[in-house]
């Protein structure tokens, strides 16, 4: 069975270009706003959508991400509440796949199973949970997995060719090449040092390899785009979302074309960087 | 699960880091290499004697140890009850039990090579500690330090500058011990290559707890021997304060097969354990979570979010505690109780008047329990009471407290 998130890459593919995701902070600055930036992410061109599940330690991410994540908690977004943000999105679309992301706690404090099923109900396609490395994979992969989500992995420098297969190992769906060692919003990453290592990990797996951390714009996603089947944008949207805020942190006039101009400004570079198809 | 008892308790973590159901490696992708290099670089160095020897000589001379076991005579004459004696390990050099357990990491730290040093703080204890040590060897010293406690552990913060750290006031949400926590595990994430971590309590991904325990355990280790040369035997009860939970692991470890030894460890119960985020006792008011890379018992809501403790001593004030305890408490091996700010000022304050010591505000909630439980037990119950630092950095919150004295 070809999954959602298979269709968009095999989608992608054929088109000769890389997947753009997009990841936003679920009820960031607020549930409603939320949801009207979520619903316009495919138009504007995302392919995969991540939706941050807010969490209040998020002890990988950057300032930009650690300040949504309180926005989205300050403006009483639960995880009850992102897995509603994931069903009203899906009553309009049933084609874009969504991938939840964010730290185990609240995952495991509601409970794994009821977690899974109402995540798979609500129409979620996969998981990234930034601190369950393979080690841990029976918290939540192996049952994930099992319930018919994907568990998308991330692979970082610090990940060398002996512990790569570990890392391989039961990941689903794609699998996210964080560009440099560091937090979320951090520095550019060395695009030549990328590419290699992009080539180094699809030597060893047919997954899509998209790859995130440090694209600001269109240019750096294309040159990324060149080398990766997918391109991961979060914290330069949420940077673009904040500055559109005002004072108190709420939502004004600009704020969805804010973040939906800087959607398509990457999209276009994204398909900039076309690649043959035959690759 | 976790109700048979075993035939020891003294053998955890298992070889994934599990004391039960607590404890693991709950850490992003980016770390685990780091964090498998320190496991294996520990094991080897456990198995090193020439490891122990250059700590063992260390304690002795630079550290002050072995710290006295003494007889708190007028305390236990004031309370009429277990006899009873402090484990004096304020009087280590740097003023707490923390300089134990930064001179075995940062022996470590020498020997894979590393040249920068990052670690966390609340009270200011062990980034003073961690501070100390980079001075003797020469290392680069950052501390992440909540801007909260920057400001109510000033002494400590002029003391690490002093020593040549750098502090860096961590201003991310609660801005205390738990965020300067996440503070440092990003700085590790993006510094993995010359980076070594720290930590300073019981607590954070496998292999710390374990670690952190083991270099912490020369405080039971001693009062071991101390007191069998004093009364011939065993202690009968052992008292301790808990935030992370070093001190007290280190002091209960090498009694927990003795089943004769009633073991408390004292959490901080704040303004009140009715009051939700009122206090830091995590195993009174939480429940199993994970954070910091480990899981165990947290304060936290519904949702799974971290409440932020409080408590009066900026030591104790942290969401969670080492998985040890967390397993401990389950299997019921160890009694966890609480104590309020306030009764921690009195424990401060009897110990003040009865004994001439002036505790730190953390074991000064041991005290507070010590004020409960020796009463209840017959003169010949020795009862051990882990001093883990001594109260200067605290003269300022205890006079604000004490209407200015």
């Amino acid at each position: 069975m070809t999954t959602r998130m298979e269709k968009r890459f095999a989608l992608c593919k054929a088109e000769g270009r890389a997947a753009l995701v997009t990841f936003l902070m679920a009820g960031d600055p607020d549930p409603k706003t939320s949801l009207d930036l979520i619903k316009a992410l495919p138009q504007a061109g995302a392919d995969v959508i991540e939706i941050g599940m807010p969490f209040t330690d998020p002890m990988a991410d950057g300032p930009s991400i650690q300040a949504a994540g309180l926005r989205a908690l300050a403006a009483g977004m639960s995880l009850t509440k992102t897995l509603d943000l994931v069903r009203a999105f899906r009553k309009a679309d049933t084609d874009t796949p969504i991938v939840l992301m964010g730290y185990f706690n609240p995952i495991y404090v509601r409970g794994v199973e009821k977690f899974l099923g109402e995540a798979k109900e609500a129409g979620v396609d996969g998981l990234i949970v930034v601190d369950l490395p393979p080690e841990e994979d029976d918290e939540l992969c192996l049952p994930a997995l099992a319930a018919g989500l994907h568990f998308i992995r991330l692979a970082t420098p610090t990940t060398d060719d002996k512990r790569l297969p570990t890392v391989l190992t039961n990941t689903s769906g794609f699998l996210y090449y964080v560009s440099i060692t560091g937090i979320t919003g951090a520095a550019t990453p060395d695009y030549s040092k990328v590419a290699q290592a992009v080539h180094r990990i699809k030597a060893q797996t047919q997954l899509p390899v998209a790859v995130g951390f440090g694209v600001k714009n269109a240019q750096t996603a294309a040159s990324l785009a060149a080398h990766a089947d997918g391109v991961v944008v979060g914290s330069a949207l949420i940077d673009a979302l904040k500055n559109s805020l005002d004072a108190q942190n709420r939502a004004t006039g600009t704020t969805l074309t804010a973040v939906t101009s800087l959607v398509s400004d990457i999209a276009h570079g994204v398909r900039s960087a076309r690649k043959a198809a035959a690759e | 699960m976790n109700n048979i008892s075993p035939n020891s308790f003294r053998t955890g973590p298992d070889e994934r880091g599990h004391f039960g159901l607590f404890g693991g490696r709950f850490v992003a992708e980016t770390l685990m290499p780091l964090i498998l290099d320190l496991e294996k670089a520990y094991e080897v160095a456990k198995a090193d004697p020439a490891f122990h020897d250059e700590l063992a000589h260390l304690a002795k001379h630079y550290v002050g140890r072995p710290s006295p076991l003494y007889f708190a005579e007028r305390m236990t004459e004031e309370l009429g009850g277990a006899k009873i004696y402090f484990k004096r390990d304020e009087l280590n050099h740097t003023g707490a039990h923390k300089i134990n357990n930064v001179l075995g990491q940062i022996l470590l730290a020498r020997r894979m090579g590393k040249k920068r040093i990052i670690a966390e703080t609340g009270a200011g204890q062990h980034g003073v500690a961690t501070a100390t040590a980079c001075a003797k060897y020469g290392l680069e010293c950052i501390v992440y330090m909540g801007a909260v406690d920057v400001e109510r552990q000033k002494p400590n913060v002029f003391r690490m500058k002093m020593l040549g750290a750098k502090i860096v006031p961590v201003q991310s949400g609660a801005r205390t011990l738990k965020d300067a926590m996440n503070e440092a595990l990003r700085d590790w994430v993006t510094n993995v290559a010359d980076t070594f971590y720290c930590i300073g309590t019981a607590a954070g991904p496998h292999p710390y707890p374990a670690m952190v325990r083991d270099f912490q355990s020369i405080i039971g280790k001693e009062t071991r021997w101390q007191m069998e040369e004093l009364e011939g035997r065993l202690p009968d009860s052992l008292v301790a304060c808990i935030g992370g939970g070093s001190n007290a692991i280190g002091l209960f470890h090498p009694f927990l097969d003795d089943k004769s030894v009633e073991i408390y460890g004292v959490e901080a119960a704040g303004h009140g354990l009715a009051l939700p985020e009122g206090h830091a006792a995590s195993l009174a008011g939480g429940k199993p979570g994970v954070l910091h890379g480990n899981r165990t018992y947290l304060l936290m809501n519904d949702d799974g979010q971290i409440i932020e403790g409080h408590s009066i001593s900026a030591g104790l004030d942290y969401p969670g505690i080492g998985p040890e305890h967390a397993w401990l408490r389950d299997i019921g091996r160890v009694t966890y109780v609480s104590a309020t700010d306030k009764e921690a000022l009195e424990g401060l304050q009897l110990c003040c008047r009865t004994e001439g010591i002036i505790p730190a505000l953390e074991p000064s909630h041991a005290l507070a329990y010590v004020t409960k439980l020796a009463p209840t037990k017959p003169k010949d119950h020795l009862m051990v009471v882990n001093i883990c630092g001594r109260g200067d950095k605290d003269i300022f919150t205890v006079a604000e407290h004490l209407g200015g004295m």
